[in-house]
């Protein structure tokens, strides 16, 4: 599912290119099975939400509302492109939603000026450093918890738990409590500005989870996750090194939740307090219809991007119909389970 | 004999009484002669597989009855039936002469007919006690649990079982065959005096298998009837009375076991002739022996390719000291508590040792690293095909390439075309039954699961070969079959080295070394006797360094049968 008519074949190439490998690197040649396109079983509830509304609004099926939409779901998305990661592997991080928020403000705060501004920074580098500093802040965070899960052996929910807590704490004290509105050109560029027609943040998405779709299914680092994820032990016993991986794919969450901080920032020139509060319901909710288990070893990344496009939809569908916003969380929530029921049956097996 | 009840209600008898004893026993049936359980014209499908065929079964009071079947063969189907998990497609069960209670119905089953799975249903951190009287600590929901009174009858129930365990233990303090023990206790104090034992060996050393098999005796004795699954062959003839053969999906044979001949029982089991079942890995190993210079005693054949110096990891074994030639297979046997699982996991990298060096053909392989063991050649098929051989949910393909994914596609790439051809070579070689190689490992029936292991262990065409109880839980054929391809390693110049407590797991082997503590107890020639070997394993002969040649080897014809 894509966002525009000039986004579409690039899109359904994506798809080709993420599920058919992913679904099955062993063998394509001797008969159908349908567990092998569990991760499309949300193609349809996507056709049909496109479909409904068509039938509500002229204005869905234009470029500027599906572009909306699509930009809308880029910080959403690259939080669910890590998570996808981090599950697959057999792990969790409920961290990244407050990441998201938290490493825009630490790496603003250290190149705004102490003086002139409404919001008082270190000073201490220069401008264009902005972005390079906030992934390495996502990275450092990971890495973090990777130490804390890995080599403390400390429960990795719980861990993480508390980082979501700590994490947001510590940007509402770094940041006072205020929206920041001063901010580098350079770290706002990628949030804001347009690539042939269609906001760049779509674009880096897109790239960004057609080199992970195709990293899972043809590197064997990505294959790997999914042993780890499926079964820690074998994939030990088979010589894989799995903290590594493990730690490696922690870091590269936080990294891509710190980015999805940067676009999210540029999209809306401020980052503010609250930046990416509440996300992880979304995050998970979004993956697991995607069909990525949560008991680690299964599931797709495209079938995770399935899951963002669908939850997004609904809401676009459900604003342009005229329901109040009100009832927006109330819906958001019922498709979730919806979602899970059809996927459930779809796929024909059991989520625990 | 009690009042023969006409009442064939189902009585989910909410008090258990701790025992009711051979002479009263509280069959919730009607005639106390009848078989406690007839089943006849079983079938049952799931899709297009055929899982049972026109099966029958009948067990009589007291009896203890054995069922076996190469993996597949339907035994897992019918207890599945007998305990009332699943409905047969058609066919009639009666307990007691009477018809079996409505699916669902718990309670009623539980009166019937017990089980103990392979795989424990104790809750190791409750105590023995809430395990036994796991959802009816007391009588009705709203009713406050009273622990003394609790406590009072679990230690009743256990002493007239015999079991001498103290009841406020966690279950996770018990060993093994304790755990069992509760088992049993919990399940017949449902009242039933049937019991289906499905693979209850299969975690236990031999002391606990005694203990076990003596605890089923005594049991027997007060009226108990058994229905005993296992792989072990020896072990039907040491405990069973009446044995029950099935081989796909059918009824093959129901015959007593004494007078029944080993060679007619595999024979049944796989419908061919058993004869080279048992000896084909010794043969094979005479092969080597006789086209490979030294015999007896096996050193120095080809050129060295492990050498392990002084190894030792704390807690599990010391100062141990081998040396393995190309050519050669080399047993390591040992019990639960011997140590070998643990030295030969070490070998390939799970634990670091503490002291004492591994060299693979003159190269030191550093300790405690997997992906370095790997490098130096040293491949393992791990103990736990489960916990540690196979990412279940994942296709054969990717398990049997798992550990040579970088050999897949160039810059780190796993190509599908190579991992297929690669998966599809492995399938050819180990004779993997399987309908495709994308098909998840799940799928696959046991003894399918282990060639998955080995293949994942010899795709990296390893110099040294680790095969940790290679054929745990495998059927007859597929034993003989991972046997022999572990012995075509040796014969490709390359060593293997087989860690395992089954004697037939051993017999293939141009040396043993046996365990014991930690140590190494006595080491063997191919021509050691099955009496000679137990005996080392539990520690009972003192070292014994050179082989012992001995005149039986013909007794070893019928070694899968034979007692241990």
């Amino acid at each position: 599912m894509s966002s525009s008519s000039d986004l579409a074949p690039q899109a359904e190439a994506t798809a080709a290119a993420l599920s058919a490998p992913a679904a099955d690197p062993g063998s394509a040649r001797d008969g159908f099975s349908f567990a092998r396109y569990r991760e499309l079983s949300l193609i349809p509830v996507l056709l049909v939400m496109c479909v409904i509304g068509f039938i509500v609004s002229p204005a869905f099926l234009t470029s500027a509302n599906l572009l909306g939409v699509a930009q809308q779901a880029t910080e959403l998305s690259l939080l669910v492109l890590a998570e996808a990661l981090i599950l697959i592997s057999g792990r969790m991080d409920l961290s990244l939603e407050s990441t998201i928020g938290v490493a825009p403000v630490i790496a603003v705060w250290l190149v705004l000026p102490e003086h002139g501004g409404r919001f008082q920074g270190l000073g201490l580098l220069p401008g264009w450093t902005a972005i390079p500093l906030c992934l390495l802040v996502g990275a450092l965070i990971g890495a973090f918890n990777g130490f804390l899960i890995l080599k403390l052996r400390l429960n990795g929910f719980i861990v993480t738990l508390g980082g979501l807590t700590m994490l947001r704490g510590l940007q509402i004290a770094v940041s006072r409590g205020q929206s920041i509105v001063e901010l580098p050109s350079s770290f706002t560029y990628l949030g804001r500005s347009s690539w042939l027609g269609a906001p760049a943040s779509i674009w880096i998405c897109a790239l960004l989870f057609l080199v992970g779709g195709l990293a899972m299914a043809w590197l064997r680092h990505g294959r790997a996750l999914y042993a780890i994820g499926g079964n820690t032990e074998a994939a030990r016993t088979a010589g894989i090194r799995v903290d590594r991986a493990v730690w490696t794919v922690l870091v590269i969450g936080g990294v891509l939740a710190a980015f999805a901080g940067i676009l999210y920032t540029g999209h809306y020139g401020s980052i503010s307090a609250d930046q990416g509060s509440g996300w992880i319901f979304q995050v998970f909710a979004a993956t697991v219809i995607g069909g990525v288990s949560l008991n680690g070893g299964r599931g797709t990344l495209f079938g995770a991007l399935t899951g963002v496009l669908t939850l997004q939809l609904v809401v676009n569908v459900m604003t342009l119909a005229g329901v109040p916003p009100l009832w927006n969380q109330f819906l958001n929530g019922a498709i979730i389970i919806l979602a899970l029921i059809i996927s459930r049956f779809a796929a024909g097996e059991q989520q625990e | 004999m009690p009042d023969p009840q006409p009442d064939p209600r189902p009585d989910p008898r909410p008090d258990p009484r701790p025992d009711p004893g051979p002479d009263h026993p509280t069959d919730p049936g009607t005639d106390p002669a009848a078989p406690v359980v007839e089943a006849t014209g079983i079938s049952k499908r799931y899709g297009a597989t055929v899982a049972l065929h026109q099966a029958r079964i009948t067990v009589r009071p007291g009896e203890s009855h054995a069922l076996v079947g190469r993996n597949g063969a339907g035994k897992s189907t019918l207890v599945s039936i007998l305990t009332g998990l699943q409905r047969p497609d058609s066919g009639s069960l009666q307990f007691h002469g009477a018809p079996a209670p409505a699916v669902g119905d718990t309670d009623a089953w539980r009166a019937r007919v017990a089980c103990v799975y392979q795989h424990s249903t104790i809750l190791p951190d409750l105590s023995v006690t809430e395990n036994l009287f796991l959802n009816r600590q007391s009588p009705t929901a709203l009713r406050a649990i009273r622990w003394k009174e609790l406590r009072r009858r679990a230690a009743e129930l256990l002493t007239e079982y015999g079991v001498d365990i103290d009841s406020s233990r966690r279950a996770r303090e018990l060993t093994v065959e304790q755990r069992q023990f509760v088992e049993i206790a919990r399940a017949l104090s449902f009242g039933a005096r049937f019991i289906v034992l499905d693979e209850p060996t299969a975690k236990l050393d031999a002391r606990g298998i005694d203990r076990l098999f003596g605890k089923l005796r005594e049991l027997q004795q007060r009226g108990v009837a058994f229905l005993f699954i296992s792989h072990h062959l020896a072990e039907v003839f040491e405990l069973c009375t009446t044995v029950t053969v099935y081989r796909d999906a059918r009824h093959i044979l129901t015959t007593q076991v004494a007078g029944l001949s080993p060679d007619a029982l595999v024979e049944a089991m796989t419908g061919e002739q058993a004869a080279p079942a048992a000896t084909a890995p010794a043969a094979s190993a005479a092969a080597r022996t006789a086209a490979g210079g030294p015999a007896a005693g096996g050193t120095g054949r080809g050129a060295e390719l492990l050498r392990v110096t002084g190894l030792g990891v704390p807690g599990a074994f010391h100062d141990i000291t081998l040396s393995l030639h190309a050519g050669e297979v080399l047993g390591l046997a040992g019990g639960a508590a011997s140590g070998n699982v643990r030295l030969g996991e070490t070998l390939a990298g799970l634990h670091r040792a503490r002291s004492g060096t591994v060299e693979v053909a003159g190269r030191p392989v550093r300790g405690g690293d997997v992906p370095a063991a790997l490098a130096a050649g040293i491949g393992l098929v791990p103990e736990d095909r489960r916990a540690q051989g196979l990412v279940l949910q994942r296709s054969v393909a990717e398990n049997a390439t798992l550990t040579v994914s970088d050999q897949l596609g160039p810059y780190g790439t796993v190509l599908p075309s190579r991992t297929r051809a690669f998966a599809q070579r492995m399938v050819k070689d180990l004779d993997i039954k399987t309908p495709r190689s994308d098909t998840p490992v799940s799928a696959l029936s046991g003894g399918n699961q282990q060639k998955v292991v080995v293949a994942r262990a010899l795709a990296t065409d390893p110099q040294v070969l680790v095969a940790i109880r290679p054929t745990n839980g495998v059927d007859v054929k597929s034993k003989e079959f991972l046997l022999a391809r572990i012995g075509r390693v040796a014969d490709r110049g390359r060593a293997a080295l087989v860690v395992s407590d089954e004697l037939d797991d051993l017999r293939g082997c141009d040396r043993v070394v046996a365990m014991f503590h930690g140590e190494v107890v006595a080491e063997f020639g191919p021509d050691w006797t099955d009496e000679q070997l137990v005996a080392a394993m539990e520690g009972m002969t003192v070292a014994d360094r050179n082989g012992r040649p001995t005149e039986n080897r013909n007794e070893r014809e019928n070694d899968d049968v034979q007692q241990q």
